[in-house]
């Protein structure tokens, strides 16, 4: 029988396979930040462990940044990210710090260096890790004990994930994003549909998609309880990574790509899990609640809790919301617009916000920040940053910003915001705040509304 | 790591779907460079609700709780179990956890318990008619006992030898050191370094 990727990418990684015990699986690529590192670091020096393979390793600093000028001013926050910079020199790790013009959120700078390739294992304590499954490897986020366990043996042991294939048939209709197809995927499946599997996006829509679009797609399989997402290397994936700093060279680079052909699944091969998606029916698609899979169609309205699978939950949600049952989406008032993060701070994403407020004004608070300081060279090299100040909207430095409470970026109680980020849950973005995930096209128009809009929705 | 055989302790009823590991622990908490000291951020927000459950006398000192379907999705940070471990927890029972709690939560010793919808339900309205119900998990035995009720629960032979004899993972990898060897010396030549 036939083998899927999933299943190719394991099996080459297997260091050791006993009966009756997880398989010990070896780990290409380990990224690190400052949040979930030290108390691992920690543990390695109480027991006087190495790391085994610094030069498998990279960090940055990311969560914890401010995304304007200057230094951390919160004391704690600076105290982690000092004690990353420490760790990082007296282990003899790769560190991007604040400022370095290769520093950024932790899932943008893998893809950009080109560390991040076809048929790799990476793992970060970072659950949106599954990012750099776009590339066809397994990547999925660990907890601070695992992370010491990779530092110290660079491996992990782990029983393989069952396989789900997501079979996205169709075409994307015009003006529907990588982001909206993610969303609409997750309300389908639920927040625990993923869950014990590693997901395959499959068929004519994902093939269609850009490699920033496949990341947008991977980085939220995790939403959906998978713990990684991934879709099949092809000529979009090898044209991205060729000629980035990491990626191999000369022959190195033909034979590396004749491998990479080889991982795609095999046509006999069989998923334990199937679930289809017409991308042709997509429209632009928004939250309403307070976890990612409480998700409906900008066009719909606020749903009654009695129609959803879960009343209680729906119920808890639109009372954190603020919102009413029969409320159309489109009437819902937004304070706050943040265009970036992990799951949409890349120059494709800033590109189509800046299309959209080209000759525009905002409304509402705007924060435009790029995932990376790469991101933000090239933006302002096409003038990007021009339009969105010309805008109103404010032009930020590389960070996590407003997808997390750990920065200056927060909202306030009551405030509500419409984000490309990746988590609507309560309180995320500052105790009380209200989120609404959305697409860059969306979160751009919503931001010349002042109300949750459509771009095709602007006069 | 402490090891894990059998508990008997009180438990506290959680009747929320979907509480995901920022609920457990706020961002804010997770500056701290130490291992200790979660407890305060457990729940936090929630805990300013005063008839928040957690903050029912008739709980104080539970040791089991009792949580809804998909406990502990989201975020992958191992701060959660600190919390819950720091709070005085040594079981959470639930329908389904997120992967990657679950995964922290026995790298830790947190044992997570999942038994079907239906019986968390049971055990839930059991502690709220009689708080001070004891309740009896036994990993040797993969089974929870209350009432003179019993119900089993799975985990695999692995992981419950792990954490009945309260074995350090890392420890158990680098007996295995020479595999390791063995396997990079057939990685590929292509693979990219960060140097």
């Amino acid at each position: 029988m036939g083998r899927t990727l999933a299943e190719k990418v394991w099996e080459r990684h297997v260091v050791r396979r006993a009966e009756g015990e997880p398989d010990l699986l070896y780990i290409d690529l380990h990224l690190i930040h400052e949040v979930t590192s030290p108390q691992a670091f920690d543990g390695l020096r109480m027991a006087e462990r190495p790391v085994r393979r610094p030069e498998l390793t990279i960090a940055t600093e990311d969560h914890n940044v401010p995304t304007v000028r200057g230094p951390i001013e919160d004391p704690v926050s600076r105290t982690q990210v000092e004690t990353l910079r420490k760790n990082c020199a007296e282990f003899g790790i790769r560190l991007h710090p604040m400022g370095d013009a290769g520093q950024g959120v932790v899932h943008i700078i893998g893809p950009q260096f080109g560390l991040t390739q076809p048929g790799m294992t990476i793992v970060c304590g970072d659950s949106h890790t599954s990012t750099h499954g776009a590339f066809g490897g397994i990547a999925f986020g660990i907890g601070t004990s695992e992370v010491e366990h990779v530092l110290a043996t660079q491996t992990l042991p782990a029983y393989r994930p069952r396989t789900m294939a997501v079979e996205v048939a169709g075409e994307l209709p015009a003006g529907v994003t990588a982001k909206d197809l993610i969303l609409a995927i997750i309300a389908k499946i639920g927040t625990g549909g993923g869950q014990g599997h590693i997901i395959e996006y499959r068929g004519e829509a994902i093939r269609g998609l850009s490699m920033e679009g496949r990341m947008t797609v991977c980085n939220m399989s995790i939403e959906a309880g998978a713990r990684a997402g991934m879709i099949a290397p092809d000529e979009t994936t090898f044209a991205y990574l060729k000629g980035r700093p990491h990626a191999p060279r000369g022959e190195m680079w033909d034979a590396a790509v004749e491998y990479w052909r080889s991982l795609a699944t095999d046509e006999d091969a069989v998923f334990d899990t199937v679930v289809e998606v017409d991308a042709s029916a997509l429209t632009p698609f928004v939250t309403w609640g307070t976890n990612p899979g409480q998700g409906a169609p900008l066009g719909s309205s606020v749903p009654d809790p009695d129609d959803t699978g879960d009343p209680a939950a729906a119920r808890r949600a639109l009372e954190y919301m603020g919102l009413t049952a029969g409320t159309p989406l489109r009437e819902v008032e937004v304070d706050t617009v943040f265009v970036g993060s992990c799951t949409n701070g890349r120059l494709e994403d800033l590109r189509a916000a800046a299309d959209v407020l080209r000759g525009r004004r905002v409304v509402t608070r705007t924060l435009i920040v790029p995932g990376s300081m790469l991101v933000k060279l090239q933006a302002e090299q096409e003038g990007l940053h021009e339009v969105f100040r010309a805008a109103g909207a404010e032009w930020r430095e590389a960070g996590c910003s407003m997808c997390l409470g750990m920065n200056p970026d927060t909202l306030a109680p009551g405030e509500r915001s419409a984000s490309t980020s990746n988590r609507n849950f309560e309180g995320r973005q500052g105790k009380g705040g209200r989120t609404h995930l959305v697409s860059p096209q969306v979160a751009a128009a919503t931001a010349v509304t002042g109300k949750l809009t459509a771009p095709a929705d602007l006069v | 790591m402490e090891a894990f055989t059998v508990h008997t302790g009180r438990a506290v009823p959680l009747r929320r779907s979907n509480v995901d590991t920022d609920q457990i622990i706020p961002a804010v908490w997770l500056k701290q460079v130490s291992r200790t000291g979660f407890e305060k951020g457990l729940f936090s927000a929630w805990r300013e609700d005063p008839d928040f459950v957690l903050n029912d006398p008739a709980h104080q000192g539970a040791s089991i709780l009792l949580a809804g379907p998909d406990f502990g999705t989201g975020s992958s940070r191992e701060h959660a179990v600190w919390a819950l471990q720091q709070y005085g927890f040594r079981v959470v029972i639930a329908p389904r956890f997120g992967d990657i709690f679950r995964n922290n939560s026995t790298k830790m010793g947190l044992l997570p318990v999942v038994l079907p919808a239906s019986v968390v339900e049971d055990l839930q309205s059991a502690v709220e008619t009689d708080p001070a119900l004891e309740i009896t998990v036994d990993l040797r035995e993969r089974r929870v006992s209350w009432a003179g009720r019993s119900a089993g629960f799975e985990i695999d032979d692995y992981t419950r030898w792990r954490l009945t004899e309260g074995l350090d993972d890392i420890g158990l990898t680098l007996r295995n050191a020479d595999d390791i060897g063995a396997y990079e010396n057939g990685r590929q030549p292509w693979l990219p370094t960060t140097v």
